[in-house]
């Protein structure tokens, strides 16, 4: 261990929910996004699933708030060392969206690509089981548009570059593609509990 | 199999053009405090010996690490401030947050000799090897990175145009003021010399630097607040700069 002279931190209490080298943010919700933010109103927005499904599709604003909606109500982590807790999103889950179009056998992975050409990778087993949402409610409100609105991909179990703003769609792979910061030397997975944070750890 | 990869609306990914190791990326160092420059009453610099740093891009940041005698770590990205052929030292340059953690640390705390950790560098993205005009705006300690690629045309004598307009809220609070040069247009949001105009970025500014029309085009570099980048990205964008070719920092 390499102890900082004089650094003794802040005052902490030992929070369970808090993952190693993370701190509560509190009711900050900082705003990190490398592009400009995208002039789209729910009107433009349409989100796709294709690759390896049985049945690629598309839906659009009414069509998508057309499926049952599921809440997610719970903790976000940032990879810059903020987390966030009991934040309420609004939406749908991504398991409904996958329901309709029916992965095939041999997809493993996703690239989840965003309206501004963001694009982020993620293994199928992260999106499903009721554990990714498609966002467009923060608390009980319109999601922001410097937030991702109208519509985010939500998946609050990783690190937070992974629940791609302004979501497009999804493109299932029988193989792992490395999206936009992962290229950048960040991790292909991102679990937070496991301090996945760059290529390499 | 798979379909060919999606290609995105626009060309947002690392440039082509730019190596990025990743490999680097994984090690932490111990980087050994050299010097403190103070800036402005906020702001000061600090420089580094760190032994084995792989180099840098012009615009990359890196992961700075403390750690309290129980162990408690406290992780804060920071923007290299220093230009790439500055060998085995790296600068940076940090605001004083009120309450900060880290911030607090360096401007209360930290003298010559000691020892803090550091991993990168990170992000090819906000990355400018000085190879395309760019055009540069930052506001507040947002100008740091940007000041590396000033350092950097400076250093390798680039004839390649770049324009810095920096935004501060006046004089006292410029951060590198006496760094400047012909490529550098300040704006004042508060507080300003004599004869100066007071009043936010606005078109004004913007329009008569992409009227210039370098060949290729301006790459645009957004730095600071995500106020400020929000604001300084639509001016741009109004203004007629394509949105594929404008890279935004955003410290939060
Ligand atoms: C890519 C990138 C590059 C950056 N480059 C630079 C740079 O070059 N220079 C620079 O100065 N900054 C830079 N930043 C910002 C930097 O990372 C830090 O956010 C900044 O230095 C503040 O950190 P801190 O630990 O001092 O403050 P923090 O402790 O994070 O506090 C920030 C604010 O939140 C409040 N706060 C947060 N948590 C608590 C708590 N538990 N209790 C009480 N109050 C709290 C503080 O009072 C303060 O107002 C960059 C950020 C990014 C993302």
């Amino acid at each position: 261990m390499n102890v900082t002279r004089g650094f003794t931190g802040r005052p902490r209490v030992h929070n369970p929910g808090l993952p190693p080298g993370q701190y509560d943010a509190g009711e900050d919700w900082p705003v990190l996004s490398a592009e400009v933010t995208p002039d789209l109103t729910p009107a433009d927005w349409t989100f796709r699933i294709d690759g390896l499904v049985a049945r690629p599709r598309s839906w659009d604003w009414d069509e998508a708030h057309a499926l049952p909606a599921s809440p997610y109500e719970g903790d976000i982590h940032c990879v810059t060392s903020w987390s966030k807790f009991g934040v309420r999103f609004g939406g749908v889950s991504l398991d409904a969206f996958l329901d309709v179009v029916r992965p095939d056998a041999s997809a493993t992975h996703a690239v989840a690509y965003s309206h501004s050409g963001y694009t982020t990778n993620l293994p199928l087993a992260d999106l499903t089981g009721g554990r990714a949402w498609i966002a467009w409610e923060y608390d009980g409100k319109p999601l922001p548009a410097e937030h991702g609105g109208p519509a985010r991909l939500l998946v609050p179990h990783l690190y937070f570059w992974k629940s791609a703003k302004w979501i497009a769609g999804l493109r299932l792979l029988d193989h792992d593609e490395p999206g936009f910061w992962e290229q950048n030397g960040y991790h292909a997975r991102g679990n937070p509990w496991e301090e996945q944070r760059y290529s390499g750890d | 199999m798979t379909e060919s990869a999606f290609t995105p609306a626009t060309r947002f990914a690392v440039p082509g053009r730019i190596a990025v190791s990743n490999r680097a990326s994984a090690l932490w160092r111990t980087a050994t405090l050299t010097e403190i420059r103070r800036e402005t009453p906020a702001v000061a610099t600090f420089r580094f010996a760190v032994p084995g740093w792989a180099g840098h891009l012009p615009g990359q940041h890196l992961m700075l690490r403390l750690t309290a005698g129980d162990g408690y770590t406290a992780q804060r990205h920071y923007s290299l401030a220093s230009p790439p052929d500055d060998t085995g030292h790296i600068e940076l340059t940090l605001d004083h947050v009120e309450g900060g953690e880290v911030s607090g640390w360096f401007h209360s705390e930290a003298r010559p000799g000691d020892e803090v950790e550091v991993r990168g560098p990170l992000s090819g993205f906000f990355a400018w090897p000085g190879d395309r005009p760019a055009l540069l705006i930052g506001a507040g300690s947002g100008v740091v990175p940007l000041m590396s690629m000033i350092r950097h045309h400076r250093a390798g004598d680039l004839d390649v145009p770049l324009r810095l307009l920096v935004s501060a809220r006046g004089p006292e609070e410029l951060v590198y003021a006496a760094e400047y040069g012909a490529e550098t247009t300040a704006v004042f949001t508060r507080r300003a010399p004599d004869g100066v105009p007071v009043g936010r970025l606005s078109p004004a500014h913007v329009a008569p630097l992409l009227a210039e029309r370098p060949p290729g085009g301006w790459e645009a570099y957004v730095c600071g607040s995500n106020a400020f980048a929000e604001h300084a990205s639509r001016l741009l964008v109004e203004a007629g700069q394509p949105v594929d070719r404008i890279r935004i920092e955003r410290f939060g």
